[in-house]
């Protein structure tokens, strides 16, 4: 919303103030004003009003005139001039020789062979509107020579303050709240609005008007004939056109400007078109045409003002087209009301239409503002055209009252809620100054809350403390710490092993830490063959690319693998990320903390890849909670899943979750060549494992013995498992050297270190273990290889 | 000295001068000083000798022996020493300029900047807090004093399951269960609450270089008696001063959310120009940073907090933001876009 300084002025004296350094406190302690602010009327400069005496037809040119001037110097001035509106007697606005527009200093110059020392100029080439159709004309009787902005307020400072930061101060949608907040910080009294007395008319007839539904909370109208102007001053326009605003004609003109003035919206009818003034909805939906000439669907939750059972008007939003002013309109219905704002805004966004007064309206506008708008209204027509009748009685429905707000509370609470001394004295002030009514009794405040802060913004005591503050400056605080006791704060293991774990994974093992969606990309898993798996959708997802919330994090991680198969031969990505896995019993969702690893090399084997995999989670296992991972052969349920080589992961007893390769089809089609693994372990249930800790062991003193066994085996055999149930106490370590598969099977060399804490041991005892073990695994396909 | 003995040590000299390594230098040991060497086997010849010739012979010959063994003990270390230098000479020069392999991961960097909030936090007694993705409608909403039909609930276009939940649009989701958490211990006990939570929240909006519809926001709250507006403007100066590592000026404008009160827009001074102002702050010299305020009552009470006993504010950074002005990202979209070569290169970063 852009705002005027004059018309600021209008109703608080600033003068003597830096109005920059004002505008700069208002954006400290009520809202935003937006960095750039206009300098209206700074780019003009000796511009004068002038008449022209004589018109002659340019001999070469069907467009020019050639003009003579009067500009008050006491002689004739010759212009040359391309306006089609130009005639003998007419005053205008005339850029003498050294004047300045812009940039441009007037010089004398010779225009198509003729000489010109001067310029008659436009409305926009003055910057007090987009008219440019022609010269300006100036209808006022003031003598030629006079300074253009001794005529009109052309200079004004002019700010845009961001309406984002006003939705919850309805009684700033005008320049007279504004006012208000510059008066309190200024510390200067605010005028009261000059108004006619309304009461001079209770002897007229009323208007038949009736509110006949409880959205409708007030509606107030007048009668009013006679009008005979249909161009608003001059000055007005001015005003209107800064404010982003454009000039239409005289009653169009008010109305915003009263809406511009104290945030009231306004409308006029026709009066033939409101003989029977309805504020009610209809009960099925039907099409309507307003006045910018769109015809609008109505439903039946749109509140309309009817003539009877014709709607006229979409009530708080646009009137129609058919009741609007017209050429041969005698008699109008001004109306003035208020409507439920949370109504208003359901409207407008089933419209998809927001206009200047809806805007206002969602704000919740205080409804004792109508009857003063309409007294404004009056006493500003009556100013421009003196002719004007009043013609009913003011017809006033108010259904709908907010209660009065008081609010009590002492200075201690202010104290203690600000955490600084503000005086009493200040205090009264400041909220005076803001129109509340305050009594003060020794340290209590009782506060009556203004009607145009009472719809909703000031309901407590904790706003009150802002309405304070913020006027007493936050700038302006002497800020301290806080005075709190020490208490000892334990972190959660869940969030020391989150950030262990991407420290291993990125530390130790290079990997690179991702992010993913919540959703199943629907378009990217199709592309890669990865079924998507019902689950919970979201309902208003714009895009239905993501309307699957996942079950896993992998599937997603997958489709990022996807788009990195460039990047590098050999890389690892992780995530821990959510996915909703079920719902609970009360319908809610089973969300879940997911971590996800997927390795993608083109040098590497599968196998080699796989326990790579295994490795890196076994590492993390190890060193985050001193314990050995197992696993269990499990059943590919996923698309993306490889049904062989499947296992679910556990760790002391619990599962934690799966390790796998990536199915051909899909591998095939993230990368051709390349080995792809995945696992996914539950981050919650890694983290409620308990650390079992180092267990220390006093090294021994004797040696130790190395023995490297080979085995061989047909077919797939599980020699890690078999050695460890073969194990015996002097067994310390065991480790794989070597490993390969040819024709024959698997071959797996081992190195196993034996040592006693108390002597050294001899030859024949560990080969009596090595045996055993070899004599066990032979019993399971696995024989020692010769 | 005889005539034998002398033409023998020429003989060994002769040869020693000749070898080439080390085994046949060993092999000259063996046939001069060896068991039936060529020296040991002169002593052989003394049996036909005086008793005086052979003494005179006998001391030749010792010292014939000790002469070729000091000779091949020289030879030895001289040959030893060769080796050396020639390993020395052979030894490759290593262009240490070649580019370095930096083989390493790397974190999100949200993680980055996260931990290193957090790690101002916990150094300040704070709680961190952990909290779903997905959320009631009570707990986005009802519990911030967002009743349905609000026009808070615009400014925000929330993604709804089918089950009424959603996904979290702010996190201030969070503050009714830390509120809910921690109510017994300071009530009870005086233990103040100080919390932050870091969290993924959802907009359902179109995404562009500055959009995106998931993001990364850090709340934190602090209650007890007595906070104030003086104890929040303090502890925001102190804790953005800590994050951008320099002093940082902080102002305060009204700002509307209806879960504080009063609600504030906090501003810190433009740390690209200092406050001069620039083409980043719009020429302001400000940079408007994170909405703050002290807690509304409503939001109090739905924790089981009594706001007449208790005050406390709340504050909500931008981790997204943050991230992207610590590292100059000029594209929202890249950080959940998955991409490596953006990506790898946050690498440690304390």
């Amino acid at each position: 919303m852009f705002l005027s300084m004059n018309w600021i002025s209008d109703f608080v004296d600033l003068s003597g103030l830096d109005k920059m350094k004002l505008i700069s406190q208002f954006s400290l302690s009520t809202a935003e004003v937006e960095n750039e602010i206009f300098f209206k009327g700074s780019d003009i400069e000796g511009i004068v009003v002038a008449e022209i005496k004589s018109v002659e037809d340019h001999p070469e040119s069907k467009k020019l005139h050639l003009l003579k001037v009067d500009a008050g110097d006491g002689t004739l001035t010759d212009v040359v001039c391309g306006a089609p509106n130009v005639k003998v007697g007419m005053k205008t606005a005339f850029a003498k020789v050294g004047a300045r527009i812009g940039d441009i200093t007037i010089a004398p110059r010779p225009l198509a062979g003729y000489p010109s020392h001067g310029m008659c100029c436009s409305e926009k080439e003055i910057g007090i509107s987009d008219n440019h159709e022609g010269i300006m004309e100036i209808l006022e009787d003031v003598p030629n020579g006079t300074d253009i902005k001794d005529v009109y307020a052309i200079d004004d400072i002019i700010f845009e303050v961001d309406n984002k930061s006003l939705t919850n101060r309805p009684d700033l949608w005008g320049h007279y709240g504004i006012a208000r907040e510059f008066a309190a910080l200024a510390g200067r009294p605010l005028k009261p609005l000059d108004v006619v007395d309304l009461e001079q008319y209770n002897n007229l007839p009323k208007i038949d008007m009736k509110i006949e539904d409880p959205l409708c909370q007030r509606y107030s109208c007048l009668q009013v004939e006679n009008i005979t102007r249909n161009v608003s001053p001059v000055n007005m326009r001015i005003r209107l056109f800064y404010c982003g605003m454009r000039g239409i004609n005289l009653l169009a003109d008010l109305t915003n400007y009263l809406m511009l003035e104290m945030g009231q919206p306004m409308h006029a009818f026709d009066s033939r078109k409101v003989e029977k003034l309805r504020i009610k909805r209809f009960d099925k939906p039907f099409t309507f045409k307003t006045l910018d000439e769109v015809e609008r669907n109505i439903d039946e939750n749109t509140l309309m003002i009817c003539n009877d059972n014709t709607p006229v008007a979409i009530a708080g939003i646009m009137g129609g087209l058919d009741s609007e002013i017209v050429e041969d309109t005698t008699t109008l219905t001004l109306e003035s009301a208020t409507f439920d704002a949370v109504s208003i805004r359901k409207s407008t966004v089933r419209l998809a239409h927001r206009t200047d007064a809806s805007m206002r309206y969602e704000k919740c506008l205080d409804p004792e503002l109508t009857v003063p708008a309409i007294a404004r209204f009056v006493k500003l027509l009556t100013d421009i055209d003196s002719g004007v009748k009043v013609v009913s009685s003011l017809t006033d429905e108010y259904a709908f009252k907010y209660d009065n707000i008081n609010i009590d509370f002492n200075k201690a609470f202010v104290d203690r809620y600000a955490g600084i001394d503000i005086s009493k004295e200040t205090i009264v002030k400041t909220l005076e100054a803001l129109g509340f009514g305050v009594k003060l009794n020794g340290d209590d405040f009782k506060v009556t809350v203004p009607s145009w802060r009472a719809t909703k913004d000031v309901t407590m005591k904790a706003d009150i403390i802002e309405e304070i503050t913020r006027i007493y400056g936050y700038d302006n605080f002497d800020i301290h710490t806080a005075d709190a006791p020490l208490y000892p704060i334990r972190a959660a293991q869940e969030k020391t092993d989150e950030d262990r774990i991407k420290d291993i994974l990125v530390k130790r093992f290079s990997l690179h830490e991702l992010h993913s969606y919540i959703w199943a990309y629907h378009d990217e898993y199709k592309e890669l063959g990865i079924e998507i798996e019902p689950n919970i959708k979201l309902v208003n997802a714009t895009n239905p690319n993501i309307e699957i919330i996942r079950n896993s994090v992998v599937p997603t991680q997958l489709c990022q693998v996807k788009y990195n198969t460039g990047w590098a031969a050999d890389f690892g990505v992780f995530e821990i990320g959510r996915t909703v896995n079920g719902m609970t019993e009360d319908n809610l969702c089973k969300e879940n903390k997911k971590l996800a690893i997927t390795l993608f090399s083109k040098t590497k084997s599968i196998q080699q890849l796989y326990l790579e995999l295994r490795d890196i989670l076994a590492v993390m296992t190890d060193d985050i909670k001193h314990r050995e991972l197992t696993f269990a052969p499990a059943n590919a349920t996923h698309s993306y899943e490889h049904p062989k080589n499947l296992n679910t992961i556990f760790c002391d007893g619990k599962e934690l979750g799966r390790i796998g390769i990536v199915h051909p089809t899909i591998s095939k089609k993230i990368d051709k060549k390349a080995a792809i693994v995945f696992a996914e372990i539950d981050v919650k249930d890694f983290a409620a494992i308990t650390n079992a800790s180092i267990k220390y062991q006093e090294p021994s003193r004797f040696p130790e013995m190395e023995i490297d066994v080979s085995f061989v085996s047909e077919k797939y055999a599980p020699i890690g498992d078999a050695i460890k149930a073969a194990s015996c106490e002097l067994i310390k370590s065991v480790s794989v050297v070597d490993t390969y598969v040819d024709e024959n099977g698997k071959s797996i060399t081992v190195r196993m270190v034996f040592s006693d804490p108390e002597r050294t041991l001899t030859k024949e005892e560990v080969m009596a273990v090595v045996d055993s073990i070899i004599a066990d695994l032979d019993s399971k396909g696995i024989s020692l290889k010769k | 000295m005889s005539e034998k003995t002398t033409q023998m040590k020429q003989e060994f000299l002769a040869k020693l001068e000749n070898v080439a390594d080390m085994a046949a230098l060993d092999a000259l040991r063996v046939e001069y000083l060896g068991k039936n060497g060529l020296i040991t086997g002169l002593l052989k010849e003394m049996k036909n000798l005086s008793v005086e010739e052979k003494k005179t012979f006998g001391q030749e010959v010792n010292i014939l022996k000790n002469e070729a063994t000091d000779a091949i003990t020289t030879k030895i270390e001289e040959m030893k020493k060769a080796e050396i230098e020639k390993e020395i000479s052979s030894m490759p020069d290593i262009d240490i300029t070649a580019p370095a392999n930096l083989d390493r991961g790397s974190y999100h960097p949200i993680t980055l900047v996260q931990r290193e909030c957090e790690e101002i936090f916990r150094s300040m007694g704070f709680h961190i807090e952990d909290y779903s993705e997905i959320v009631t409608d009570y707990e986005c909403f009802e519990a911030l004093n967002i009743p349905k039909h609000h026009p808070a609930r615009d400014m925000q276009d929330t993604y709804y399951l089918e089950n009424g939940q959603l996904l979290k649009s702010h996190t201030s989701a969070a503050q009714n269960a830390i509120y809910k958490k921690y109510r017994d211990a300071l009530i009870n006990d005086g233990v103040p609450i100080k919390a932050i939570f870091p969290g993924r929240c959802f907009r359902n909006e179109a995404t562009d270089a500055n959009h995106e519809n998931t993001f990364f926001q850090m709340e934190g709250v602090m209650v007890d008696k007595n906070i104030s507006i003086s104890n929040l403007i303090f502890f925001m100066k102190t804790m953005l001063s800590e994050v951008f590592k320099k002093d940082v000026k902080v102002r305060l404008r009204p700002g509307f959310f209806p879960f504080v009160e009063p609600g504030f827009e906090l501003d810190i001074n433009c740390l690209i120009c200092g406050g001069e102002g620039c083409p980043s702050c719009k020429h302001s010299g400000w940079l408007e940073l994170c909405p703050c305020g002290m807690i509304h009552p409503e939001v109090l009470k739905a924790g089981g907090i009594d706001p007449e006993e208790y005050t406390g504010f709340a504050f909500g950074l931008g981790l997204t933001r943050l991230v992207m002005m610590r590292y100059g990202v000029k594209d929202i979209r890249d950080l959940n876009s998955g991409s490596l070569k953006t990506l790898s290169q946050f690498t440690d970063d304390k």
